[in-house]
């Protein structure tokens, strides 16, 4: 062990992986194009064992993105002042380069429902959501990134578009911007809208990361498609298409590639982080 | 509008009729595309369960965990973005959910299985070896109370519960009779594992934790239990870093 751990003040503009347990060994014995990692700020939450060394371990040689789950940004009430508490905890001791959250809800009164919900995009979830992020960025002394979200139906209440909202809340909070390409494709796709137009529209300047992951197709009720963000497969073509177009726009950026769910063995996520490495050279 | 409450009604409960003012992109009625969230939270909350309570998925199958684990998350949503301890209610929930109350032994074994959750995520400490608990002055030892370990676990079972855990994870483990049985749940490292606890061994721990002295509280102890067997139990102790190194150092002490 070194004496005095690495440093790393921000996520390289190369390739991360999300982290799951079964590749400890393998990530570390070879990592191929990956430089850096995300893990689920929830999971390392708990008092120790395992999940605390196993990250110690890692952050001496990958820069680290914590990324919550479970924060309820776009909760109506307010955020949980012990679940922030401990996210404060955990930034404390991990030195992540950074953090991210969802433009989502996901807590209702005391119960906390374990999926990213979908919010109006009106005055008054603005006003919300910026209370919201003003909080955690004063609470931990940095700049959050904020993720969009893949949606599956929309609010006959909003007002603003999805990009107007994301934009109007970095001029507002100073918050940086996690862009999910995979979530483009699928919300675009969902509400019959231009995957390439949202990027156009999105405000590239403000983005600190990318996420790329795999999606399940189904259809709705009328026979049209409906995608859905299961992070259980490999990329679609369409989505590396996007990626593709999104790095024209944003200039090279860290590139994230998610597989939460049906985890592969370590060769499979690998191939898929050699995939995204060659995008981000190209 | 579309309230948080109004959403939150029909997540849990797929007889709830739809939340208003929502829409596809086309501006008509969103449909069966809030079924994707209702799919999602329901689902995800049930794999949680499965993942935290694999012994009790194991003794009544797969297909009798997915009959059962619906009605826990509808009524039991968590109230805790930490999913590691989603299912603290779950075996007060079985022992009282009346098709499953011929399998007496089932809700202990479920808390077995929480408990070893506990234990994987609890705060790591130094272990009392053998060797500071010789270099502790008689005088010292005898007023000291152990203590013992954040992961360390103590389940007092009126069933043969650590021999129900071993059918169930050895090959060729003797099947379970009859017996009340105390579980002890260590550490070591990172893997929790469950040990059988000898006869009187959670008193004297439970004694010793309501801060009596290791050998007030051994003495106790043998008085309900003269079979009580304090070096095996030690011995078990020891040997699985069940107690905590006190922070200072008890070899200075007079």
């Amino acid at each position: 062990m070194r004496d005095t751990p690495p440093r790393f003040d921000d996520l390289p503009n190369a390739i991360g992986v999300g982290y799951k347990p079964q590749h400890f060994s393998d990530l570390r014995a070879d990592p191929g194009p990956v430089a850096w990692l995300e893990v689920h700020a929830e999971n390392y939450m708990g008092d120790g064992g395992r999940p605390h060394a196993q990250l110690r371990a890692l952050s001496q040689d990958f820069a680290l993105s914590v990324h919550g789950v479970g924060l309820s940004i776009g909760g109506e009430g307010r955020l949980d002042p012990d679940h922030l508490a401990r996210l404060k905890r955990l930034c404390d001791w991990a030195q992540p380069a950074r953090f991210s959250e969802h433009l989502a809800w996901s807590t209702h009164g005391s119960e906390f429902l374990n999926d990213l919900l979908p919010l109006p995009y009106t005055a008054a979830t603005l006003q919300t959501v910026t209370d919201h992020i003003d909080q955690v960025q004063n609470l931990l002394g940095r700049q959050m990134l904020l993720e969009n979200p893949s949606s599956y139906l929309a609010f006959a209440e909003s007002t603003m578009s999805e990009t107007d909202f994301l934009a109007e809340v970095t001029a507002r909070t100073g918050c940086g911007l996690l862009l999910d390409v995979n979530n483009v494709f699928i919300s675009a796709t969902n509400l019959g809208q231009s995957a390439q137009a949202y990027i156009d529209a999105f405000p590239t300047d403000k983005v600190g990361e990318i996420h790329v992951g795999g999606h399940d197709a189904d259809e709705d009720s009328h026979g049209a498609p409906l995608l859905i963000d299961s992070h259980g497969r490999e990329v679609a073509d369409p989505v590396w298409a996007l990626l593709a177009y999104t790095l024209q726009q944003t200039g090279p950026a860290p590139v994230l590639v998610e597989w939460d769910n049906d985890v592969p063995d370590w060769p499979t996520l690998r191939a898929e982080a050699c995939r995204a490495s060659e995008m981000l050279a190209a | 509008m579309t309230t948080q409450a109004a959403f939150r009604s029909g997540l849990l409960d797929a007889g709830t009729p739809l939340p208003d003012g929502l829409v596809d992109g086309n501006n008509a009625p969103a449909g069966k595309r809030y079924d994707v969230y209702r799919n999602n939270v329901t689902h995800a909350l049930i794999a949680a369960l499965e993942t935290a309570f694999p012994l009790v998925a194991k003794l009544i199958g797969a297909q009798n965990f997915a009959a059962l684990a619906p009605f826990y998350v509808r009524s039991h949503p968590p109230s805790s973005p930490l999913m590691m301890f989603y299912g603290a209610d779950f075996p007060a929930f079985i022992a009282g959910f009346e098709p499953l109350a011929e399998i007496g032994y089932l809700a202990d074994a479920a808390r077995l299985d929480y408990a070893l959750r506990l234990s994987y995520h609890a705060a790591d400490v130094a272990p009392l070896t053998a060797h500071d608990l010789a270099a502790i002055p008689e005088q010292t030892l005898a007023t000291t109370p152990l203590t013992l370990a954040p992961s360390t676990r103590i389940l007092r079972s009126d069933w043969p519960l650590f021999d129900i855990w071993r059918f169930n994870a050895e090959e060729a483990a003797p099947k379970p009779r009859a017996m009340a049985q105390d579980v002890l749940i260590t550490r070591p490292e990172f893997d929790p594992k469950p040990h059988l606890l000898p006869e009187g061994a959670a008193d004297w721990l439970d004694t010793m934790a309501q801060g009596a002295g290791f050998e007030a509280a051994a003495e106790q102890t043998l008085g309900a239990h003269p079979d009580f067997d304090l070096t095996a139990t030690l011995t078990l102790l020891l040997g699985t870093a069940a107690v905590q190194r006190p922070q200072n150092d008890l070899n200075t002490r007079t």
